[in-house]
């Protein structure tokens, strides 16, 4: 597909959220359905280009999260395309009535942009954090969800969204991301995974600011372990890409997950689904934060004391592959491949590959 | 531009229609919201048969006046509504509540063909209004968006951020109204909840109120045709209405808000209506 041509120099000097700002004003170029709404949050979220170009088009309704997402279902059915752009703690809480009812039941083609995700905007304290927006908005019929890794899969997911017909919410970060794409040109599809590195041993599927992360630690994995971690940036969580997870399952045997959201209910939940009802023994662990509200920080500092930074990663695969062996079973003259945990000895007699 | 008086006894015989329709069908589902049904059929009627400029058979027109029933648990009285328009096919109303049915309570949009949304969660039409209403401006559009609040729904914080934002973009093009019917679940608005001073309350955020007897086709169509000629600020029409307006046994009582009959309490309702029609009709013998 097309790409915005941003050179990297560019994006680094553009916070992801920035990119979002410019990639809005495209659309709005393209398309006059295309309208931009907030509450009090134009300058935070990066759409004051849009106000700028397309005045007429912006509405900012005040510090009313509600009245932001009926007021955007109720453009929708009238034949607007509605980006919704507030911090995603409020996105996915402060208004979750309406986005059920308004726009979600109703199929309403709407987009909603939740940036400041995460502990992204750390120092702000939780009642800042979102912590628990993937959890919520996944469970909402009819919505998609993407967590783009980067500024230029947040590009490529506001166009994929702009392109289809119904909800879908883009989870960003505050600030500037990694890069993890040199470009947009990466082949980004919605839906579907995208695999970062290659690796038989054990998959980190991660997603968000977390893939920079994961493929850090591959690295790392690499050249002072010895161990191939597979990565997958798992950028699409509705509708989620079981192909490339039960491809993983098979093929590594070993699965973690890392997103700078709660375990419960986002993506580690997801992927553990997948698996789940696939009846394929796994060893898997979900890293991000433990149930717990996080600390106040900068999101480096707070992505280390939640585990979910390279190091972390490293750790816990460096941890697995001691405790969660693939062995050779031999029976009637035919060899399987099984899974023996060390501290749990009563899963080496399972065969990993038989159906459930 | 007053009723005449053909029009008045026209108009009042559809009321009459929709009511009865209701109450069948209140009758049939073994359940329904009847006391907020009715206190909003005339509006409807006077809405849906002479100002709405809606047409029943190009229902998804692009250029259609929209109503939004932010009131959405008076499901039951917008499916009589739509079947007596012909939107609906009376036999399908026997269907209403029952399992499988693309009828129930709070009537979704996705199903019902003109219906423009999927409310019952109070205080959401507002702003869904106050969204199809920027649209409009935003698309060049000069059709008009109604709302139909009910005054309960209005203790709902969401309702004032639609108002303040109503009067906030001077959405002129969008025309709230309230069925002031003052009973909700628990019992009178004033007693659960205080409302009043409740026009003030509009007033104060900016809308050019204007009240009128919701029961009263003649003077209710002139305030509508005040509302629609109001050009410089939003408007907040008022309905003074009763709870249940036309069955003695409800009529008034909190109690009816939802509510199932027997064979004999169906029967004094059918009679009770076919007296208030009288009723109604000599009204109009009398002022027209």
């Amino acid at each position: 597909m097309g790409g915005m041509n941003y050179t990297v120099v560019d994006s680094k000097k553009l916070a992801t959220a920035e990119i979002y700002g410019k990639t809005l004003c495209e659309l709005g170029e393209k398309d006059k359905r295309v309208v931009a709404l907030t509450a009090d949050l134009a300058g935070s979220t990066k759409i004051g280009d849009f106000k700028e170009k397309f005045p007429d088009r912006f509405f900012n309704v005040g510090i009313a999260e509600q009245n932001l997402f009926g007021i955007a279902a109720g453009m929708a059915k009238a034949g607007l395309i509605p980006f919704i752009s507030t911090f995603s703690v409020f996105a996915s809480m402060r208004a979750t009535d309406q986005l059920h009812t308004d726009i979600c039941y109703q199929n309403a083609n709407v987009k909603i942009i939740g940036s400041h995700s995460g502990t992204s905007y750390g120092q702000a304290g939780s009642t800042h954090h979102a912590i628990e927006d993937v959890a919520m908005v996944r469970s909402l019929a009819n919505l998609k969800v993407i967590v783009p890794a980067d500024g230029f899969e947040t590009a490529n997911a506001v166009r994929a969204a702009a392109a289809m017909d119904g909800p879908v919410y883009i989870r960003i970060n505050r600030g500037f991301d990694m890069n993890i794409y040199e470009n947009e040109d990466y082949g980004f599809e919605f839906g579907k995974g995208v695999l970062m590195n290659d690796g038989n041993d054990v998959t980190v599927i991660a997603n968000g600011c977390c893939v920079f992360q994961a493929i850090q630690a591959a690295r790392i994995l690499e050249s002072d372990f010895g161990i191939h971690a597979r990565v997958i940036n798992l950028h699409t969580i509705k509708p989620i890409d079981r192909d490339i997870i039960l491809k993983a399952a098979e093929e590594t045997r070993r699965i973690i997950t890392v997103e700078d959201h709660t375990i419960l209910g986002g993506l580690g939940t997801a992927v553990g689904e997948v698996v789940l009802e696939s009846g394929r023994a796994c060893a898997f662990k979900k890293l991000g934060l433990n149930d717990c509200f996080s600390a106040i920080g900068f999101h480096e500092d707070l992505m280390t004391m939640n585990g979910i930074d390279t190091e972390g990663i490293v750790k816990t695969a460096v941890d697995m592959m001691k405790r969660a062996h693939v062995v050779e079973i031999s029976s009637d003259g035919k060899t399987t491949k099984a899974l023996k945990f060390d501290d749990r000895d009563f899963e080496a007699e399972i065969d990993w590959t038989d159906e459930v | 531009m007053a009723l005449t008086k053909s029009e008045w006894i026209e108009l009042e015989k559809k009321a009459s229609a929709v009511r009865q329709l209701t109450l069948d069908t209140c009758y049939w589902a073994g359940g329904a919201h009847m006391g907020g049904s009715l206190s909003s059929t005339d509006f409807l009627t006077l809405l849906y048969f002479k100002y709405l400029n809606f047409e029943p058979k190009n229902y998804a027109d692009e250029n259609r006046d929209r109503c939004i029933i932010s009131k959405g648990h008076i499901g039951v009285a917008i499916a009589a509504l739509f079947s007596e328009l012909g939107l609906l096919d009376r036999e399908e109303l026997k269907t209403f509540n029952l399992t499988g049915s693309r009828l129930g309570v709070h009537l979704d949009s996705r199903k019902v063909k003109g219906l423009e949304a999927s409310t019952g969660s109070l205080g959401h039409g507002s702003a869904l209004a106050l969204g199809t209403a920027l649209a409009a401006r935003v698309q060049g559009k000069s059709y008009k968006t109604w709302v139909l609040l009910g005054d309960g729904e209005c203790d709902e914080g969401s309702v004032w951020e639609a108002a303040m934002a109503t009067a906030n973009f001077n959405a002129t093009n969008l025309i709230t109204v309230v069925d002031r019917n003052k009973f909700m679940i628990d019992g009178n608005t004033e007693d659960v909840m205080k409302l009043e001073p409740f026009s003030d309350k509009w007033r104060a955020f900016g809308f050019e109120v204007i009240e009128a007897d919701g029961h009263h086709l003649s003077k209710l169509s002139d305030a509508m045709e005040k509302a629609m000629q109001t050009k410089d600020k939003p408007v907040c029409l008022i309905l003074d209405t009763l709870k249940g307006e036309g069955i003695s046994f409800m009529a008034g009582d909190h109690k009816w808000h939802y509510g199932a009959m027997d064979e004999v309490k169906y029967e004094l309702a059918k009679k009770d209506l076919l007296e208030y029609e009288a009723k109604r009709l000599a009204r109009v013998e009398k002022e027209a």
